[in-house]
């Protein structure tokens, strides 16, 4: 089985004092794939993310990652920048966190920073200025420069990132986390705020990344149009609980999920289905 | 654009002599309270402990009055240039001139820095002044990495200064080593005071960060005041070595360079000699500041200042990010304080209260946060501008208030607020300091 999950996820559980926003979540993310996460607002998506990626401490419950190689990894018993440092595990945020006062290629620079430190020495040889880290640090660029392109953002490299249109930055904010060469990408909405040209140019990009990159992507998305279009698999939570799990397909015909996002009881779905079909 | 309606935007630019009169009208009245108390009456304690006092009512009314007329010039002044900006202020050909003479200035200024000793030779009096601005810039370089790279707000600087000025005074003064050994070991000393003041407040943001550091200050001066045994308290050390040139001391005697080099002694040699060290020493805190920022660490310390939680995200340690640059900061700043405890010759607690601190802070805040070229022209400014004030006596603080005061309405972000990028493909533009974050700790 570890060959075929990147991502196990056991009876995870969050609760916020009284509150309980994740309540014994299982699923799986498979490898190469894109696995949709989604549920009306207030769902515990994003926490779900939060416990995935460190930001929190989950109440109980265990989260596996499997390496191609098969090392795995519990991610929580790593906090937070060792998810990414070690599990591979990047993400973007719902609210676009990118570093708006430095520009495009500073922002891409900075997300290699673990290997650029290798490089640099810790920082030794980097001052010296040694051959070596010459070398790296031409690499990067040129990886930062080959992002750029994908993302359509060559011109703008040199632009501080606070000043780049919305769509821009959410595809900035997409290629800064490929940067630090993830096995798992986790993004939060990333077609929120887009209008429909833009979401399509996102689907595709996304698409890419799993095509060319053999990343899985873990997804948050409201965006239904971009869901039904790339995900290989979707999980379906309302009030912190799963309520569905399947291929887009089955999701769209499932009442129980339409009943979350109507807010309707089942039956009435199930009733306002059968009279429409 | 239709045709501008004459009416309502000449009601909000011009509101009326009315207008103008009730503004001035209340600011006197509020100068009138305030300064009733302030200047209207004088008291003093009497030769016998009791109260004396007598009225100044005359001084009184003439700072009413100024205020007064202040206020309806200054609102006569906003209405004839209309919001303030630098593009209606200064014209788009002196803007072009302004651009070259901003990439000027740097060079110039290092030339003329370098020439000083040299023009000013027999002025002992600019000669102490630049070594004293060149000590405050190096210290201003050292906390910018600290306050405007990395964006942790530090109040208690000068606590690494001391430590850089009583490891080298107690190095010397008890072991006999030289300047050049205590020098580095100031330096690492220094940084590790600053790393262990670093693990505490890793925690702590903003104003938090800001009370903690300040009290660490205060710690590491009435550390200093009541450890009698070695730091001899409020005494403080003396009899410091002077610096010697590389092992060649700077005396009248026969082993002295002067006599070395068959020139004739005069006791400005070393303080051209101590000018030279300062400069190099700041110079080199500049090389290596503009050094890091170019490296990982430096991007680092940037990427913090502008979202810690992304830097996080993304696998960068903000703990050691945050503790390499307490440390850095702390070194340069151990440095400083080796070469003034040199200088000096004599070191007590007095030299690093608080105030000195907010000095070196303002000169950051001022030059414009993690802009190198702001902070040495900030330091040249705070510095120099409160020898210029001399010749106002009594008013001297008062007039260097209001200067300042002026520079921050002029430029809220400092002398130098925009930012340069650290790598670029095509070209490098500054980046405005309205996208740039000062930071939360």
């Amino acid at each position: 089985m570890s060959g075929k999950n990147i991502l196990n996820v056991d009876h995870l559980s969050m609760r916020f004092g009284g509150v309980v926003a994740v309540n014994d979540l299982s699923f799986t993310a498979e490898r190469r794939k894109i696995t949709a996460l989604i549920g009306p607002n207030g769902a515990g998506k994003t926490t779900v993310f939060n416990c995935i990626t460190g930001f929190y401490k989950p109440t109980s419950g265990a989260m596996r990652l499997t390496h191609d190689d098969g090392r795995a990894i519990q991610l929580e018993r790593l906090n937070d920048f060792r998810i990414s440092k070690l599990a591979k595990v990047a993400r973007t945020f719902q609210n676009i966190r990118l570093f708006p006062g430095m520009t495009a290629l500073e922002n891409l620079m900075v997300a290699q920073h673990n290997a650029l430190m290798r490089a640099s020495g810790l920082t030794f040889l980097g001052l010296i200025g040694a051959p070596s880290w010459r070398a790296a640090e031409k690499h990067a660029i040129d990886q930062a420069t080959r992002w750029l392109g994908r993302i359509g953002l060559l011109e703008r490299a040199d632009d501080a990132a606070g000043n780049l249109p919305y769509g821009d930055q959410r595809r900035l904010e997409i290629a800064r986390a490929m940067c630090t060469e993830p096995a798992l990408l986790c993004l939060d909405e990333p077609a929120a705020g887009l209008n429909a040209r833009e979401s399509a140019a996102l689907s595709e990009l996304l698409l890419s990344i799993r095509g060319d990159h053999g990343t899985s992507i873990l997804l948050i998305e409201h965006d239904m149009s971009v869901v039904m279009e790339i995900s290989d698999h979707i999980v379906v939570m309302d009030y912190g609980v799963k309520i569905a799990e399947g291929a887009p397909q089955d999701i769209r015909d499932n009442p129980r999920v339409i009943a979350a996002y109507l807010g309707a009881d089942e039956e009435e779905a199930i009733a306002v289905m059968e009279s429409g079909t | 654009m239709t045709a501008p309606v004459p009416g309502p935007t000449k009601l909000s630019r011009a509101p009326g002599v009315a207008f103008i009169f009730k503004k001035a009208l209340i600011s006197a009245l509020v100068a009138l309270v305030l300064f009733s108390l302030m200047i209207g009456i004088r008291t003093e304690a009497g030769p016998t402990g009791q109260l004396i006092y007598w009225t100044r009512f005359d001084d009184l009314a003439a700072m009413v009055a100024t205020v007064f007329g202040g206020s309806i010039v200054v609102e006569l002044l906003r209405q004839w240039w209309g919001p303030v900006g630098t593009i209606r202020i200064v014209p788009p050909a002196a803007q072009n001139g302004l651009v070259v003479a901003r990439r000027a200035i740097a060079p110039v200024l290092l030339i003329f820095t370098f020439l000083v000793p040299v023009i000013f030779y027999d002025q002992r009096y600019i000669l102490d002044l630049g070594i004293l601005v060149l000590t405050y810039v190096m210290l201003g370089w050292g906390l910018n990495v600290v306050v405007g790279l990395a964006g942790l707000l530090d109040l208690g600087y000068v606590a690494f200064y001391a430590v850089g000025a009583y490891s080298y005074a107690l190095l010397s003064t008890n072991f006999g080593l030289s300047f050049w050994v205590c020098l580095p070991l100031a330096g690492i000393l220094a940084a590790f005071w600053g790393v262990l003041l670093g693990f505490p407040v890793l925690r702590l943001r903003g104003d938090y960060l800001a009370i903690v550091t300040l009290a660490f200050g205060e710690i590491i001066r009435l550390v200093i005041i009541n450890w009698q045994s070695l730091t001899g308290g409020p005494n403080g050390v003396s009899g410091i070595p002077r610096p010697t040139f590389f092992g060649i001391p700077l005396t009248p005697g026969d082993n002295g360079l002067a006599a070395r080099l068959g020139i004739e002694f005069s006791p400005t040699h070393r303080i051209v000699f101590l000018f030279y060290l300062i400069l190099a020493l700041a110079l080199l805190t500049n090389w290596v500041t503009i050094r890091l920022r170019r490296l990982p660490i430096g991007r680092a310390w940037e990427a913090l200042r502008e979202d810690e939680v992304a830097c996080r995200a993304l696998g960068i340690n903000t703990t050691t990010t945050k503790l390499t640059a307490f440390a850095t900061g702390a070194m340069f700043g151990g440095f400083a304080g080796a070469f003034f405890a040199t200088r000096q010759g004599f070191i007590s607690p007095e030299s690093f209260t608080f105030q000195e601190s907010a000095l070196v802070l303002a000169i950051v805040v001022l030059g414009g946060m993690g802009s190198q070229l702001g902070v040495a022209l900030a330091a040249l400014t705070m510095i120099g501008g409160f020898e210029l004030f001399r010749g106002f006596d009594q008013y001297r603080m008062l007039v260097f208030g209001v200067a300042m005061v002026l520079l921050m309405i002029w430029r809220p972000r400092g002398l130098i607020g925009h930012r340069a990028p650290t790598v670029f493909l095509e070209r490098s533009q500054a980046i405005s300091s309205e996208l740039t974050s000062e930071g939360r700790g």
